[in-house]
């Protein structure tokens, strides 16, 4: 019935193949046009195939295009069901947005088409990544949204700085890879194959009387996780996202805030069978989010780079869904990735807005006032903000709510990480209304040479969507009407979900958040705007310089694990290589040389002394057959 | 009887003139023993009842070749004494001592050697004999030493041309 | 006595070591190539030789081939000296000694 779903995934990809040969033959903005008409298809086609999901006539099936690699059980084929489709509709649909929005962004940029292009193939593989029905597919899409993410944050790439942060973005990637494709061979090897279908189906194991022990549940999960942390960027992996927001700023919206970014929790919760079996890794992915969620939060209290407070807070958010899917919260974490992408992608595409209208500047602590500058982007940010913090009825509210409600519900030491998801929402508020007062309010603190002007139509249209859902999608999923855990019922059929706590307990919880987010934002008002406003402390000297350099972690990395590996890398390059190895080859051209040095007197010149050695060896031969012979 | 003595004639000749052809100081009378050489040889060819190869080695040997050896002396080397004085210091014993050694080895080896058939006279090489072995047996090598021949006499002709052309 | 080929493979023999030392004692280029052609001359008689004691006539056909390459060798051989002779008006080997290493 949805047999034509490859066409969402083909679209894209038929869009940056025609851009890439005849993108600058289009010229501007009709590259933009034909990328947005492709993107914004695939979702209209993505939206009808996805109704009898809302209807709750289809479970989902799996669409088989073609074989690829039958040993591994990893045919090119489709999984459509309620999860990928709510993914699908995401990546479509702000995807779309985005494409438009970048119309008016890139303006004038001389590889205009080539973002495009990029953008397009981005878009195709992150479907392939979440449509794909085997690991296979989806590890092919998992790295193809890498390299765009790597093609796209060095976009730029006559900056140094940007060039370095993509080869950054690429390697930490890399790492997380590694541990991604060693889960992948365990799971084969466990399995026999990479089929969804087989591995995760517990009918399935029992049919082919398969045993998976909790022990290899636990590794093949924890290796899961390591890939996981290096494509969400969450503890210890996260130190390439800040650097990532070199790239343009819809790429830092799309890639690295709504989509890319938030696989990760996709694969955490589409293997939650596996998940389940473990719970231990369960409750390490649990940790690892809380962790992350607070120790970002922390950092980007501090930040003065409007992109950069934002990549804090995307790793926080992030670990938000860590902290659901590791609880067993996966409607929510999925719920939570579905909301934060609306308002995260609107407060990225704003400050994208913001930066465009104060020429390229983006230090906070020069701006200030631009509310009258800018008021219907001022408008979508109140309501970022308001979404981020978790203000009722705001969609962050609901999801955010729901992450801590449940994650409270289950008790024991799961108290600690509520506990630290509540103070995270505190900073959250803190460093929101920090960086909205500071953009927005107040008075300008930027020169009289810079105009601010109110971005163009294509840039505000977006905004004005992103905002109205970012207002509105929330609703979705409210205790009172969980549409959504039905709506995903299907995906997640035979897995134990955590759900919210019984009575009245939601209800106090939900009111405490509340009130520390306002709490949160009343101090920050009124430690940045209000009448007694303080100064910002130059960059590097205030008395949180530890939190404004990230706790040092780059500095830490790059002394006890760059600096290393550069000095085994020199080893082997210098020492191994061109001592050892060349020295070995040149060492034999120089002993042949030698040899032939001390063997070049034997050839005098006297005919008549190479006549003596034929002689010679005609009377060595001559005895030698008569030795033989006579006997 | 008469064979015996035709070996002892003759093969002292050859002996003889292979001796004068290396000892002589004068390369004219080194070629004139070698031309006895070769002739005592064809009459041992003919006691050996190899008719053919007889003449042959009367006609080209003994006749082109020494000819054009004797040639090639007159036109460079008859007025040019050799220098006795040896440069190269082991050259003479050693080439004495593997001569000796050569000697001795094949005398032992022909000594000891025992090739199968008999002597029973009747091998007669008649150039109709050779002639039947040349042209059925022996045709394709017989017909690649007319292609050597050629590319003899044509490098020959290419090499003597060689300096007239340098000049010009 | 009865004159078997045994004796005259030995003055073959005889004939081939003469040639040999001629070949390594004499400097002039002319006798070492007179010498080469007395070995091949020993060769051949040892064919020739053999040929009859075998009663096979096709040793006598291979003196036949050896005479031809001795042929075309010699005609060679001296055109070359005689270019080396143009050029260095001596006959003596040891001074073509330009290619030692």
């Amino acid at each position: 019935m949805t047999d034509f779903i490859w066409i969402v995934i083909a679209l894209p990809l038929l869009g940056a193949v025609v851009l890439h040969f005849f993108g600058r033959r289009f010229g501007e903005p009709r590259a933009g046009l034909i990328g947005f008409g492709m993107v914004g298809a695939s979702f209209v086609i993505a939206a009808v195939a996805a109704i009898p999901f809302f209807r709750g006539e289809s479970h989902g099936e799996h669409v088989f295009l073609f074989e690829w690699i039958e040993g591994l059980g990893a045919a090119a084929s489709l999984l459509w069901d309620p999860l990928s489709a709510v993914l699908t509709l995401v990546i479509t649909g702000i995807g779309a947005l985005i494409h438009l929005y970048s119309i008016g962004y890139m303006h004038g940029d001389p590889r205009f088409s080539r973002f495009f292009t990029y953008l397009n193939l981005f878009i195709a593989s992150m479907l392939i990544l979440v449509l794909g029905d085997n690991f296979g597919m989806l590890f092919v899409g998992w790295e193809l949204v890498g390299l765009c993410s790597y093609l796209l944050i060095s976009f730029w790439n006559e900056k140094p700085s940007a060039a370095a942060a993509g080869k950054k973005a690429f390697v930490v990637n890399r790492i997380g890879d590694v541990g991604f494709l060693i889960a992948l061979m365990l799971i084969f090897t466990t399995f026999g194959t990479l089929a969804f279908e087989e591995v995760l189906n517990i009918e399935a194991w029992e049919e082919h009387g398969i045993e998976l022990s909790v022990g290899l549940a636990t590794a093949i999960t924890l290796l899961l996780l390591v890939g996981g942390t290096g494509k969400s960027a969450q503890l210890p992996l996260f130190m390439w996202l800040p650097d990532a927001m070199e790239g343009p700023t819809p790429v830092s919206a799309l890639i690295h805030a709504a989509t890319m970014v938030t696989a990760g929790v996709y694969m955490i919760a589409r293997t939650a069978v596996l998940f389940e079996m473990a719970p231990v890794s369960s409750a390490i992915v649990a940790s690892v989010g809380a962790v992350t969620a607070l120790f970002a939060a922390s950092i980007a209290l501090k930040q003065r780079d409007i992109k950069r407070v934002l990549a804090y807070s995307t790793i926080s958010q992030l670990g938000y869904m860590f902290l659901a899917v590791g609880v067993g919260a996966y409607v929510a974490g999925i719920f939570h990735l579905f909301t934060h992408a609306f308002f995260k992608a609107l407060l990225f595409l704003g400050s994208g807005a913001v930066i465009h209208a104060m020429a390229d500047e983006q230090d906070i602590g020069r701006m200030g006032g631009l509310r009258k500058a800018m008021p219907i982007t001022h408008l979508t940010q109140v309501v970022g903000w308001l979404a981020i913090i978790g203000i009722f009825p705001f969609a962050g509210f609901w999801s955010k709510d729901e992450i801590l409600a449940v994650t409270f519900g289950k008790g024991g030491g799961y108290y600690v990480l509520w506990a630290i998801g509540l103070l995270t929402a505190l900073l959250t508020a803190v460093y929101m209304t920090r960086w909205i007062a500071l953009t927005f309010w107040g008075k300008a603190r930027f020169g009289e040479d810079v105009h601010p002007h109110e971005a163009p139509g294509s840039m505000v249209l977006p905004l004005v969507v992103l905002a109205a859902f970012s207002f509105g999608v929330g609703f979705w999923n409210t205790p009172f009407l969980p549409s959504l855990e039905h709506f995903l019922e299907p995906a997640f059929e035979g897995v134990e979900q955590a759900h919210l706590p019984e009575g009245l307990v939601p209800w106090v919880l939900a009111v405490i958040s509340v009130g520390v987010a306002v709490v949160g934002a009343f101090y920050a008002f009124r430690r940045y705007r209000g009448e007694n406003a303080v100064e910002l402390s130059p960059i590097g000297k205030g008395s949180w310089s530890l939190v404004e350099q990230a706790y040092h972690v780059d500095d830490l990395v790059g002394r006890w694990l760059v600096a290393p590996g550069r000095a085994i890398s020199n080893f082997l390059a210098f020492v191994v290589d061109r001592d050892v190895i060349d020295g070995a080859v040149n060492g034999l051209a120089t002993a042949v040389k030698a040899a032939g040095e001390r063997l070049r007197p034997l050839q005098s010149g006297f005919v008549r002394q190479y006549g003596l050695g034929l002689v010679a060896g005609t009377v060595g031969l001559l005895v030698w057959f008569a030795s033989r012979g006579l006997t | 009887m008469t064979e015996l003595i035709l070996f002892v004639l003759f093969g002292v000749g050859a002996l003889a003139g292979a001796i004068m052809m290396v000892a002589s100081r004068n390369p004219v009378y080194s070629a004139l023993g070698l031309i006895g050489t070769m002739f005592s040889i064809a009459v041992l060819y003919v006691v050996n009842g190899a008719h053919f190869v007889a003449a042959v080695q009367i006609v080209v040997y003994a006749g082109a070749v020494m000819t054009l050896f004797l040639f090639v002396i007159m036109l460079i080397g008859v007025d040019q004494p050799e220098d006795t004085t040896e440069q190269l210091p082991i050259q003479r014993p050693a080439a004495l001592a593997l001569g000796a050694i050569l000697l001795i080895g094949f005398v032992v080896v022909i000594a000891a050697g025992t090739l199968a058939g008999s002597d029973d006279g009747t091998v007669v090489g008649t150039v109709e004999a050779i002639a039947d072995e040349l042209f059925t047996n022996w045709l394709l090598p017989f017909e690649v030493t007319t292609l050597l021949l050629v590319i003899a006499s044509v490098g020959a002709i290419v090499l003597a041309q060689f300096k007239l052309r340098d000049r010009k | 006595m009865i004159v078997t080929p045994v004796w005259y493979m030995m003055l073959a023999a005889a004939l081939f070591v003469i040639g040999a030392s001629g070949l390594l004692l004499r400097r002039n280029a002319l006798i070492m190539f007179m010498s080469i052609e007395l070995m091949l001359n020993a060769v051949n008689l040892t064919f020739v030789a053999a040929a009859r004691q075998l009663g096979d006539i096709n040793g006598q056909v291979s003196v036949f081939f050896v005479m031809v390459v001795a042929a075309a060798e010699v005609v060679v051989g001296l055109a070359i000296m005689v270019a080396v002779f143009r050029r260095r008006a001596s006959a003596s080997i040891d001074e073509l000694a330009e290619l030692r290493g």
